[in-house]
């Protein structure tokens, strides 16, 4: 018998016949993020105006919620590297997005702030570019600062990783806290560089970012002029872009080499995985993201940017939805960032039904931590891999059992997501 | 017959604090060559291929594959470089499925970085499609395509060991080195293992290397043995030699039956 | 020279503090391989069990009698060791062959828990409260024009008693050769007839009765007491912590040296650099010895067998 006809060929033997046409390609790459521009519009010109202002408001929570737990999930959930000090990254992202948009719109676009900021050249226009660019910014701060916390990943892990992420967090804190205060838009319009990037407010809050991210209504008045924000729209197209590219990762060969990190480091490096290569990029992956989420908290209405709030608590409550999502999955995290955050509020609503349940009066926020808590050690013991585990929801059996023969006969095979590891 | 060395060892030693655990090991593998390391439980077996494949680094010694010298090496850059190793206490990503587990290993030869896989380029496309193509064709010559969906730490032993062997073989090695693959399988098991084995050195082009505790199959299947005890090498040759050699007999006597299969290691 | 010696009071004042919580995190490591998160809790619990007691026996306000401080120390240490026994039983003990994260995980949350369930009112609220004078305020002798206070003396014998208490447990008895069996072995220790929870559920409530002990202490130093989820809490407990990685977590001496660096670094850093950046110096200090070396001071490095 001859060799030839026996051999099992190698992968670059395969990859030249497989090449697809390049504009079928290009048009499967793009139209998820198409759908995501078209959804994100939707919300904010449709849906939003619906809603009255706290339900936008919660809205808008969730979307930042899922971009940040989502990011998260990259570094604890793929790549299995425990960080809890996550929400240094977003504050690191949010200083500097406020920077650049406060001093860039008194310095470049000369709008002297105040209380109420205007919008600046309506929809898209020169101040919606310069916080979109404020966003890049404080992702591009925050993974420069992801790969220092990622270089101690090569050398510790598990307990230590963790205790080092958290001190990475408690350092950024009392650095902030010592700057001296945001000088008033008028010192603004006269501050140079050093000012610019040292005075950041300390203890209390980085006061005077322009409001960007609000629930305000769009598009208001009679003549179509914009009157208010489109923070929707901007919220949800960067959850969209995030959640297209988290799932394009885990569906890829470089998440799955993040995955193999996380199950089995040893097999992992034996199987040709640099293992340190995989652990730093996930970091700077992960804190990119945190520093977009971070962008998107320093420009919402109502979130103040302090380093009080963006302390270990912050980093602790992203880890509860990364883990009781499932770690590793992304529909998972994202039902648990926008159930965890909706729950103060079904708590508070509930509260009097319990009250009149047990005839003693609770107050439903005191109550909110220990349940999370209680939830959180629960989860551990009882599901490890959290709620999903490291499926996604279309993997679940009673997603297969109900809903997909439903979609099927609305839609018939349209969207319904397929695991391209089919046998051809 | 003389066939080119794929893989040679010359004069490895280690040492760990006092203890020498391996001393002036030399070894070659010639290409698709089937070579066996035996030796009582201790004898430094499993050390040699921490050795090989960058686990631990050498005192002493060179490691030569092909033109590429090894030693100093990380073990991801070992494996890049076409030296592949299944472990003696399976190591698989348990929660992934057995597919995703060879897909994994496949994708070591894969040229899209993380650009090209969020943007869902031609060349990456191809590449993923590849990788499935090429992982199941794997997995059919191992005989767990039918698992392909299931998570792998819910697959039998038997079959753990398997899917192993496929996804050091997805990483395209010139040389497999096995780690006792036959350990804890019954003579069905066994029997299916061995013609597996020999079987895989024409079909992949690989020279392989052995760990086993069954003297039967070594001796069967092998062309050249080396024997190890204490760390270090006390006969070397072919099957027929190797068990007329008195130094083998010595060092075997005292040792807990030999046929028998050793002791599970922690499971 | 007096901002010198006063510093060194509070140091060696502090640093016996942060050895106690310390060397509950490092017996639980020892036997256990996880580090306790919640410890830094039970010192709080420690601190308003305690307040609690002074409560129920109407010791509050000023003059309480000399036997107050005994009769309250060993009820609170005795209060923690039940709750960190329990904490074990319900938290920790069907998570023994689980993966380390999820015991992390787990710790944390047990560590959310024990915070916000202390802030309840009908727990200890979320107000701070004046800490009673058990040990009388005064000073005992002057040292180069500062007041050595009764408070610091008896914070660093009793200290120094306990962690001598300790050391006499686990190197001279049955139980603290058990103890060192399972950190050694727990498969092994299991088959040599050692009953592997039982220690386990003793060296929990040992810890946390030193914990205990520490929060008490601490309270009467500075006399008041913060709310259960005040961050005070939770940088005193990391500080404890970070004592316990750098000496090297599973030694028991490493921690009680760990604990004088961490204290030494902190009160210096605060009284030479600047104040508000004590807590930048202990993480730096604790990044720095981390990355040069993983397993602390004094600890072994453990490496995984392949």
């Amino acid at each position: 018998m001859s060799a030839g006809d026996r051999r099992t060929r190698s992968l670059a033997e395969r990859v030249t016949e497989l090449r697809p046409n390049p504009l079928v390609a290009a048009v499967r790459s793009a139209w998820p993020f198409v759908i995501a521009i078209v959804i994100a519009f939707v919300l904010q010109a449709v849906v939003a105006p619906a809603m009255s202002p706290f339900k936008a408001k919660m809205l808008l929570d969730i979307g930042i919620a899922i971009v940040l737990a989502s990011s998260l999930n990259i570094v604890n959930g793929m790549a299995g590297q425990f960080s809890i000090g996550h929400a240094g990254f977003m504050m690191i992202g949010g200083y500097a997005a406020a920077v650049v948009t406060y001093y860039g719109s008194i310095k470049l676009l000369g709008v002297p702030l105040g209380v109420d900021v205007p919008v600046i050249g309506g929809f898209m226009g020169s101040g919606d570019l310069l916080f979109l660019a404020s966003c890049i910014v404080g992702g591009i701060f925050a993974a420069v600062a992801g790969l220092v916390v990622g270089l101690p990943s090569l050398r510790l892990r598990g307990d230590y990783l963790a205790i080092v992420t958290l001190g990475f967090g408690e350092i950024l804190r009392v650095l902030v806290q010592q700057t001296p205060e945001v000088p008033s838009p008028k010192e603004a319009a006269e501050a140079g560089l050093g000012t610019m990037m040292s005075h950041l407010g300390g203890a209390l809050s980085f006061t005077g970012t322009p409001t960007y991210v609000s629930p305000t209504p769009w598009l208001e008045n009679a003549s179509g002029e914009q009157t208010g924000h489109a923070g929707i729209f901007f919220t949800y197209l960067i959850v969209g872009i995030l959640l297209v590219l988290i799932y394009r990762l885990k569906t890829a060969n470089q998440g799955r080499r993040l995955l193999a990190v996380r199950e089995n480091e040893i097999a992992a490096e034996a199987c040709g995985v640099n293992t340190s290569r995989t652990k730093v990029t996930a970091f700077v992956l992960a804190a990119f993201f945190a520093g977009v989420g971070g962008a998107l908290f320093a420009h919402e209405l109502g979130a103040t940017l302090s380093p009080k709030e963006l302390g270990f608590m912050k980093s602790i409550d992203l880890v509860i939805m990364v883990v009781l999502g499932g770690m590793g999955s992304i529909t998972g995290v994202v039902c648990a960032a926008a159930f965890l955050t909706v729950l103060p509020e079904l708590l508070r609503t509930l509260a009097p039904m319990i009250t009149n349940l047990i005839g003693v009066s609770v107050n439903p926020d005191a109550y909110r931590m220990p349940l999370y808590a209680l939830a959180l050690i629960l989860v551990m013991i009882l599901r490890p891999q959290g709620l999903f585990g490291i499926r996604e929801l279309w993997d679940l059996r009673w997603w297969k059992r109900y809903v997909t023969p439903a979609w099927t006969k609305i839609a018939g095979g349209w969207l319904i997501p397929r695991a391209p590891k089919d046998r051809p | 017959m003389t066939a080119k060395i794929a893989l040679e060892a010359k004069q490895l030693s280690l040492a760990f604090g006092g203890l020498k655990a391996v001393s002036d090991f030399s070894l070659r593998v010639p290409e698709r060559g089937l070579c066996g390391l035996i030796g009582p439980n201790g004898a430094g077996k499993t050390t040699i291929f921490n050795l090989l494949t960058g686990v631990y680094q050498p005192d002493h010694g060179e490691i030569w594959l092909g033109g590429t010298r090894l030693d100093g090496k990380k073990p991801s850059a070992i494996a890049l470089a076409g030296l592949a190793r299944t472990f003696q206490n399976i190591r698989l990503f348990g929660e992934l499925s057995v597919i995703d587990n060879v897909r994994t290993a496949c994708g070591v030869r894969a040229r899209s970085g993380l650009v090209r896989s969020f943007l869902r380029t031609p060349l990456f496309l191809a590449e993923e499609r590849a990788m499935i193509e090429r992982s199941y064709d794997l997995l059919d010559v191992l005989g767990i395509a039918h698992r392909a969906d299931e998570q792998a730490k819910s697959l039998p032993y038997g079959d753990q060991r398997r899917l192993e062997i496929a996804r050091a073989l997805a990483t395209e090695p010139k040389v497999l080195l096995l780690d006792e693959p036959v350990a804890g399988m019954n003579t069905q098991e066994k029997h299916e293992m061995r013609s597996l084995i020999v079987s895989l050195r024409e079909r992949f082009d690989v020279g392989i290397l052995l760990i086993e505790h069954d003297m039967g199959l070594v001796m069967e299947i092998c062309e050249e043995i080396t024997v190890l005890d204490h760390g270090v090498t006390i006969a070397s040759g072919n099957a027929a030699g190797i068990q007329e050699n008195p130094a083998v007999i010595e060092a075997y006597l005292g040792a807990p039956e030999p046929d028998e299969p050793p002791s599970q290691g922690p499971t | 020279m007096t901002t010198l010696v006063q510093t060194l009071v509070d140091t060696i004042a502090l640093g016996s503090l942060y050895a106690l919580t310390a060397l509950g995190y490092t017996l639980v490591y020892g036997v256990l391989r996880f580090i306790n998160f919640a410890h830094s809790d039970i010192f709080t619990v420690g601190a308003w069990v305690a307040w609690s007691f002074c409560g129920l026996f109407g010791w509050l306000g000023t003059g309480s009698p000399i036997f107050a401080m005994p009769i309250i120390l060993v009820l609170a240490m005795a209060t923690c060791a039940a709750l960190g026994i329990l904490i074990e039983l319900l938290a920790y003990r069907p998570l023994r062959r689980a993966p380390r994260l999820n015991v992390l995980i787990t710790a944390i949350g047990v560590s959310l828990l024990l915070q916000n369930c202390g802030q309840l009112d009908w727990v200890f609220g979320r107000q701070g409260q004046p800490m009673p004078a058990l040990v009388e305020d005064r000073s005992l002798f002057m040292l180069a024009g500062v007041n050595i206070r009764l408070v610091d003396i008896t914070i660093v014998l009793l200290a120094g008693a306990l962690m001598v208490a300790l050391e006499r447990l686990v190197y001279g008895s049955k139980v603290g050769r058990a103890m060192r069996a399972v950190s050694f072995d727990e498969r092994v220790a299991s088959l040599m007839g050692i009953n592997v929870n039982r220690i386990v559920s003793i060296t929990f409530g040992i810890g946390s009765a030193l914990a205990a002990a520490g929060g008490l202490l601490f309270a009467l130093k500075y006399s008041n007491i913060k709310q259960p989820a005040d961050t005070t809490w939770v940088l005193l407990g990391l500080r404890a912590f970070v004592a316990a990685v750098v000496g090297g977590i599973g030694n028991v001496r490493g921690a009680v040296a760990g604990a004088l660096l961490i204290a030494f670094v902190e009160q210096f850093g605060a009284a030479y650099l600047s104040a508000n950046m004590r807590d930048l110096f202990v993480f730096v200090v604790l990044i720095v010895v981390l990355l040069v070396k993983p397993s602390g001071l004094f600890g072994k490095a453990v490496v995984e067998k392949v």
